[in-house]
């Protein structure tokens, strides 16, 4: 008897958790559509989500693209298709590993700090201290975090794209002989509109993931410092998690032939 | 005359666990009010209710005579402006300067200007004896007395009709403590307000009220004016005041 017990209370906690996010999720796009927007916070978010983010996105995308050139030419080298080098890296990039590398570093990086911020504020009772100055705390905190990670992460990933395909350029020319004219032109000829603006959507739906993971972990983590530390880590897992999974669906959806 | 605040039936409970079990108490306006209970015993969660914090399952909370209990949005927002609160642990904003803590309530919960709000915000935590090099420091660079008295400079900062203390003294050398209950005292005045506090310090509580409440059981079992306090005939108020371990309170170790 115990053993069903134990299933039960496992999957009425794990229901209460969606139900808790949802209700999150919903009052947090209530507060995205209905007045007042704090621009003032939005722009200070998006400095510390956005333009500190640029040195750990623009790095990790650099080596990205420089090893996925190597790893094609390699491979390629198999079959004698060393060529298709530029092709593969503009897509790999520009499709696939731009919004997803950007995303897992801002989901380590913002999510995490979101996060840490809000759990303290919640157990110092600083969230209570919002609600008694008649501020709401889920419009003064959440939606602007929210706001500024979905506007920052398509112009993250856009430079981040930028700076893989120059890292798989860099690679080429200087390491495997390739000519510099004609890599930049068939990276050029080959990337379609689809492939950059299918990666910036995906940006913009993990940006949301990310501050919204740090957000709600934040808001519900109680008991001191032990309280924060474990808010910080669910964050980062579960916006990594849902990042990969979302990042699936998405594909799935955006090249749906 | 209306009750300022009262609390009829009011029922909560976490789990199993019953911390609220049917609290009534009336509160008149102007009248300095403090509940007295041992830790644990749902002081906090009265109040977390009073302000929204914590919905109550059972019962009703009515504020100048609107019920109160069920509100939400801007309807809530408008009654919330009716009050301040001071927090065990300040609760300052510590991302902000110290004025604009004190003017936090101003600015967003009220649209005051920026400047403005920082001239108010001086004023305030002049009444608290604090000067304005003060208001340009971060929250993380004061004492845990300097803290509280920003904490109450922001409580008071938008002449609340109702001003909350969560336990003003824990934490605060004695003279420090005293001096907090002597500004709480002339700033409740000050503004008018009607005043209700929590707390276990008994000096605290005799000096701050003129009415004592004592909160047991999830139940006010004994309430009257201050003076009175001492002659109680009630075994559990006598225990709690003389701070005795023996006696029918029995301290639940586990929480």
């Amino acid at each position: 008897m115990n053993f069903f017990a134990n299933i039960g209370r496992a999957v009425l906690t794990v229901l209460a958790h969606i139900g808790r996010l949802a209700q999150f999720t919903g009052q947090a796009l209530a507060g995205v559509v209905s007045p007042p927007l704090y621009t003032r916070l939005i722009a200070a978010q998006m400095i510390r989500i956005g333009y500190f983010s640029l040195p750990v996105v623009g790095l990790t995308a650099f080596f990205t693209g420089g090893v996925l050139a190597l790893q094609i030419y390699l491979g390629g080298n198999r079959f004698g298709a060393e060529a298709i080098v530029p092709q593969v890296v503009v897509l790999g990039i520009t499709r696939e590993l731009g919004p997803v590398i950007a995303g897992l570093m801002i989901a380590g990086r913002v999510a995490a700090a979101i996060a840490a911020e809000i759990g303290t504020m919640k157990v110092t009772e600083q969230i209570d201290a919002l609600t008694t100055l008649a501020t709401n705390p889920i419009k003064y905190l959440v939606v602007p975090r929210i706001v500024a990670a979905v506007i920052s992460m398509p112009i993250l990933t856009a430079i981040g794209d930028s700076i893989g395909v120059l890292g798989g350029y860099v690679v080429s020319v200087y390491n495997l002989d390739f000519n510099g004219t004609s890599y930049l032109k068939n990276t050029v000829d080959f990337a379609h509109q689809d492939d950059i603006t299918s990666g910036l959507i995906k940006a913009a739906v993990f940006g949301f993931i990310v501050a919204l993971m740090g957000c709600y972990n934040g808001f519900n983590s109680k008991g001191g410092a032990q309280g924060v530390g474990n808010a910080t880590t669910n964050a980062v897992v579960a916006s990594s998690i849902l990042i990969l999974a979302a990042d699936y669906v998405l594909t799935a959806l955006l090249f749906h032939k | 005359m209306t009750a300022k605040i009262q609390l009829i039936g009011v029922k909560k409970r976490f789990g199993p666990k019953v911390v609220l079990d049917g609290v009534d108490l009336t509160i008149e306006k102007q009248s300095s009010v403090v509940i007295i209970g041992g830790s644990g015993t749902g002081k906090s969660v009265t109040i977390k209710s009073i302000l929204g914090i914590i919905r109550p399952d059972a019962g009703t909370i009515l504020v100048d005579g609107e019920d109160i209990t069920h509100i939400n949005g801007a309807a809530r927002d408008r009654v919330m402006r009716k009050f301040g609160m001071l927090f065990q642990g300040s609760a300052l904003f510590d991302s902000l300067p110290v004025w604009e803590n004190v003017a936090f309530g101003l600015i967003q919960g009220r649209g005051v200007a920026r400047a403005k709000a920082r001239d108010i915000a001086i004023q305030k935590l002049a009444k608290v004896g604090l000067s304005e090099d003060v208001a340009f420091l971060s929250p993380a660079e004061l004492s845990g007395g300097m803290q509280k008295r920003v904490g109450l400079a922001r409580a008071i900062a938008a002449d609340p009709e109702i001003i909350f203390f969560d336990e003003p003294t824990t934490g605060l050398d004695p003279i420090m403590a005293d001096i907090i209950n002597d500004l709480i005292i002339s700033t409740v005045k000050d503004v008018g307000a009607t005043a209700l506090s929590i707390t276990h310090d008994m000096v605290s509580a005799r000096k701050i009220s003129d009415k004592i409440a004592m909160l047991y059981g999830g139940k006010i079992i004994w309430q009257g004016p201050t003076g009175q306090i001492d002659h109680s005939g009630n075994p559990y108020v006598e225990q709690f005041i003389h701070g005795r371990a023996e006696g029918p309170i029995k301290m639940a170790v586990k929480a």
